[in-house]
């Protein structure tokens, strides 16, 4: 008793006293107040500054990208700092890196939807959107490290006057299959469930500009129930197929590893550790995204301390499976008393590169798992933001340590080599940043990045009384 | 083929859910089966009260799901055992296990593909006009905070006065005749 309401007092309004949890809204929103918060971010004509600021910089950013990639396709992947033996560094690191943050979209759209966790559907557009933001830029890498990336379209069976066909048991051709099918589902996904709200927006906006693009994107949605119960149907069928598909996707790319026949690679663990890796860094990213937003935009009321405590709550479950992740790469290493496993391991903590392992284990577990434990922490968006962009560090990390600390120093000492990035590696990777924050800016002026039709389903406004329901019959 | 002139329906706006589906659940028991609910967010119950009970969108993701997983998996084995076969290490050339992976990766996207353009096409959209846009305050409350019931005027009970009192009855915030 006493410790509930201590709680109350301590936290104020945002707690609901039944359970001592927090809303997941806040108080007093009806369906008008939320639906003119978010369309209103949307319709209004005055773009805030800030906004400009950071589209700006974003795209200057990405910048980079563009001269970074017009040079390798003049010159070639020479530029960058791939040769023997570690011929995949950082395009092979930032492909694992983004679509691993685009999954928690997935998880969050999909599988808490499955789950029937309300809280989700405050968060789960724009998750939706840095999936698909994230895939766009991871999807950039492997095209490019291919090295003549207009001939891409080779990876796809086609009738060609080549005659030649692809190779159906290579793990690199299955995540062709999977990335792609991932990528349109995504863009599938989020934009159906966005329909409704097109509706809303073409019926709120004043301008007839405005009117005619929502009102193309709406497809005509009218809401009518028949509509509605299909559109249920097949989010909930689209939910069901992206749940398996996410769990494939970081399956099929973990493969791409475990297939070789490396030590450091080749293990069975590689499947759910990646999986539960992706969307421990996907959690990160979508904090590091929303906490901003949402104080930005003033929408504490619909994205509040319950979502935060939640997403904390993953994260500190999944960075627990990363954790033994972690502990079984080091046992096996001992136990299968394979030499060359447990040589890579000792090279891997202890080698020349063994500070990019501890910088990993410092920021994916030490930080993390020592902290998240305390609900005043993982309620402290101070704290919240820093642990995000903490694990978002660790987490490329560990696709750095499992590329390159594995292949660096292979069977032979005699090609033993080393791997330092060039200026070319890191401006690739820096402009997917800004491309990414570029993108993700146009998604928050353009588009409701909320979902409205779901905010308004959890609102107590409604609730259908069934007295008032009976009394006709 | 629908007639294109004259009164769609009668189109009552109510404030709350429940309103809506008491209304929508005794016209059904009046026996009236030509209308619909208009709603901002899903509401089930509205469905149920119209007697929509079930839908065709699991039926055609599973088809789907279904041939997408045929042609992958054939076209892999047309490939790797017909088209292009490779020795590689002496190994089958219908090494089935391997193509399990695309297979399924294309179950997901064909299935999926069918749920979504499946849902639009059995709900009959893209449609970009509807007689029921023509009604003054469909278009403020539809998608943001009203409730509505449209009686069609395709009902064989539908008579624009009766309806109307017929409607009115529930004390709906407005009674609307729609035109097409």
């Amino acid at each position: 008793m006493a410790t509930s309401e201590t709680k109350i007092k301590q936290t104020g309004a945002g707690i609901d006293p039944a359970t001592g949890e927090f809303l997941v809204l806040g108080k007093g929103q009806t369906f008008r107040s939320v639906t003119r918060k978010i369309s209103g971010i949307v319709l209004t004509p005055h773009t805030p500054l800030g906004w400009f600021a950071l589209f700006g910089i974003g795209g200057a950013v990405a910048t980079f990208l563009l001269v970074a990639v017009t040079w390798l396709f003049l010159v070639g992947t020479g530029i960058w700092a791939i040769t023997q033996p570690v011929a995949w560094g950082f395009a092979i690191i930032n492909f694992v890196w983004w679509i691993g943050i685009g999954h928690a979209g997935t998880l969050i759209s999909a599988i808490l939807l499955l789950f029937k966790q309300g809280w989700r559907n405050s968060i789960n557009r724009f998750a939706e959107a840095m999936t698909i933001f994230a895939v766009v830029c991871a999807g950039m890498f492997p095209l490019l490290h291919v090295g003549r990336p207009w001939l891409g379209y080779w990876l796809l069976p086609y009738p060609s006057t080549m005659n030649v066909w692809p190779q159906f048991r290579s793990p690199l051709l299955w995540d062709v299959f999977a990335v792609s099918t991932y990528a349109t589902i995504s863009v599938v996904f989020w934009y159906i469930g966005m329909i409704p709200d097109f509706g809303t927006m073409r019926d709120r906006a004043e301008s007839k500009f405005a009117q005619y693009v929502y009102g193309l994107l709406s497809v005509g949605w009218r809401g009518s129930a028949r509509h509605w119960m299909r559109y249920e149907t097949a989010s909930l069928l689209l939910a069901g197929l992206a749940t398996p598909l996410v769990l494939s996707v970081h399956t099929v790319i973990s493969f791409d590893f475990a297939v070789a026949v490396l030590p450091g690679w080749h293990t069975t663990i590689f499947p759910p550790y990646f999986v539960a890796g992706a969307i421990y860094s996907g959690f990160a990213m979508v904090l590091t995204l929303a906490i901003p937003l949402r104080k930005y935009y003033g929408l504490d009321q619909l994205v509040t301390e319950r979502h935060i405590d939640n997403m904390g709550k993953v994260m500190l479950a999944t960075g627990g499976i990363v954790a033994y992740g972690y502990g079984m790469e080091v046992f096996m290493a001992w136990y299968s008393a394979s030499h060359w496993e447990a040589f890579m391991m000792w090279n891997r903590m202890f080698g020349p590169m063994g500070w990019s392992y501890w910088v990993l284990i410092a920021c994916n577990i030490v930080i993390p798992l020592s902290t998240l434990w305390w609900r005043k922490l993982r309620t402290n968006i101070g704290f919240m933001f820093f642990i995000s962009l903490v694990v978002n560090i660790g987490m490329w990390f560990e696709r750095f340590v499992i590329v390159v600390t594995s292949l660096y120093r292979d069977f032979l000492p005699s090609s033993w080599g080393t791997y330092r990035a060039t200026k070319w590696d890191y401006m690739t990777y820096v402009g997917t940043l800004g491309l990414f924050t570029a993108l993700f800016m146009l998604f928050v002026r353009f588009l409701p990045m909320i979902p409205m039709s779901e905010i308004k389903m959890m609102l107590p406004a409604a609730k259908i009384k069934p007295k008032a329901v009976e009394a006709a019959d | 083929m629908a007639q294109r002139e004259g009164t769609y329906g009668l189109l009552a706006e109510f404030d709350t859910p429940s309103d809506l589906v008491r209304a929508a659940t005794q016209a059904r028991i009046d026996g009236w089966r030509r209308m619909d609910c208009y709603t901002p967010y899903p509401v089930e119950e509205a469905a149920e009260a119209i007697g929509f009970h079930r839908n065709k969108v699991p039926l055609l993701t599973l088809i789907g799901g279904l041939m997408g997983l045929a042609a992958m998996f054939s076209l892999e084995t047309w490939i790797s055992v017909l088209a292009y076969p490779l020795n590689i290490g002496g190994r089958p050339t219908y090494s089935w296990p391997a193509f399990i992976v695309p297979a399924y990766e294309w179950t997901i996207l064909f299935a999926g593909l069918s749920a979504a353009f499946g849902m639009l096409a059995l709900n009959g959209l893209p449609s970009l006009y509807h007689p029921l846009f023509n009604a003054p305050n469909f278009r403020d409350g539809a998608t943001t905070d009203k409730f509505f019931l449209c009686l069609e005027a395709l009902d064989p009970k539908f008579d624009v006065k009766e309806a109307r009192t017929y409607l009115e009855s529930f004390h709906p915030t407005s009674v609307v005749e729609v035109e097409y």
